[in-house]
C-alpha cells in the first residue's frame, strides 16, 4: 500500500518538474507569429500628402508587398530605414509606409534626410487603423503575398538576417 | 407632456450611455496590456492601452457585441491577449486539469477511508 502511495505521489512530483522545466525554457517575449498564414484585414487607410484612401486590396496587385509601421520619433525606425531603401530596389517587392501616429512635417523631414522607399505612403495619425495588423508598437514590418496572406511578421527594426530572408522569400 | 417627454428621452439616454460604460469597463478588465507587466488595459496608461481602449470604445459604441470585441482582439493580437483564455483544443489540458484533479483526489480519498474503516471494522 505505501509503494502505491510513493509512486503516485513521485509521479505527481515528476509531472510538476516537468511542466515547470518545460515553462522556463519557454520564450515569454510576446509576438504575432501567431498571424503568420492568416490573411491581411482589408481596410482603408489615408494617403500621406495626397487626399483620399488606399485599398489594402490593391496590394493583390503586387508579387509581394511589404507594410512597414514606421515614425519620425522612433529611434529602431531610423536605424532600420537603410534597410527598407536597400529592399526597394527589388522589382518584385513594393514597399507601403504606415506612418504611425506621427506629425506630417516631422516625417517628411525623415524621408527627405534618410530617403525615402515607400512606393505607396499611407499614414495612421491615431494608431487605431493598425489595430486591424495587430500592432502594437513600432517599427513593425509584415510580408505579404498577393493573395493578401501574411508571410512574415517582423516585430522590431529589421536586421541585416530578415533582409536576407525576405530577399529570398521575394526571389522565389 | 413635453417636459415628461423630455425627462424619458434622457433618462433613456443616461441608461444607455452607463450601460455601454460598464460593457467597455467590463470588456477593458478581460484584455491584457502587452507592452505592460501584467496589467490589463483598464489598469494601463501605456501608449499601446489608450489606442485598445479607444478601439473598444468605439466598438461598443456601434453595437458589437463582448464576443464580437474578444473575437476581433484575439483575431489581431492572439488569445494571450485575453485574461480569460477561451476553451479552444490546445487549451483543454489547461479547463479541465483542475476537474481531473479533484476527481482523482476524491477517488484516492475514496479508497483510502474506505480501507482504513474496513480495516477498524
Amino acid at each position: 500500500m505505501k509503494k502505491k502511495y510513493l509512486v503516485i505521489i513521485y509521479s505527481i512530483a515528476i509531472f510538476v518538474f516537468v511542466v515547470l522545466y518545460l515553462s522556463l525554457n519557454k520564450n515569454n517575449v510576446y509576438t504575432t507569429q501567431e498571424n503568420i498564414g492568416k490573411k491581411i484585414s482589408v481596410i482603408q487607410l489615408d494617403y500621406f500628402d495626397k487626399p483620399g484612401e488606399f485599398n489594402i486590396q490593391e496590394i493583390s496587385n503586387f508579387n509581394f508587398t511589404l507594410l512597414n509601421f514606421w515614425a519620425s520619433w522612433c529611434g529602431p525606425c531610423r536605424k532600420e530605414h537603410k534597410y527598407l531603401v536597400e529592399l526597394s530596389s527589388n522589382s518584385n517587392l513594393k514597399i507601403i509606409g504606415v506612418n504611425f501616429k506621427d506629425d506630417k512635417k516631422n516625417a517628411m523631414e525623415f524621408l527627405k534626410e534618410m530617403g525615402n522607399p515607400f512606393f505607396i505612403l499611407t499614414k495612421d495619425p491615431e494608431g487605431k487603423k493598425s489595430v486591424n495588423f495587430g500592432i502594437y508598437g513600432i517599427p513593425e514590418t509584415i510580408l505579404i503575398n498577393k493573395d493578401l496572406k501574411i508571410l512574415k511578421k517582423y516585430v522590431g527594426p529589421l536586421s541585416t538576417k530578415d533582409v536576407r530572408e525576405i530577399q529570398r522569400i521575394v526571389k522565389k | 407632456m413635453r417636459i415628461l417627454s423630455f425627462i424619458i428621452i434622457q433618462l433613456f439616454i443616461i441608461t444607455i450611455s452607463y450601460g455601454n460604460e460598464s460593457k467597455t469597463y467590463e470588456i477593458l478588465k478581460n484584455l491584457r496590456c502587452l507592452v505592460c507587466q501584467g496589467q490589463t488595459i483598464s489598469d494601463s496608461n501605456s501608449d499601446f492601452a489608450l489606442t485598445i481602449k479607444e478601439v473598444v470604445t468605439e466598438k461598443v459604441n456601434e453595437g458589437l457585441s463582448r464576443k464580437e470585441i474578444y473575437y476581433f482582439l484575439s483575431d489581431k493580437y492572439g488569445d494571450w491577449i485575453l485574461f480569460n483564455t477561451p476553451l479552444k483544443k490546445n487549451s483543454y489540458f489547461l479547463w479541465f486539469m483542475p476537474y481531473i484533479l479533484f476527481i482523482l483526489g476524491g477517488a484516492i480519498l475514496y479508497i483510502v477511508i474506505k480501507k482504513r474503516t474496513e480495516k477498524i471494522k
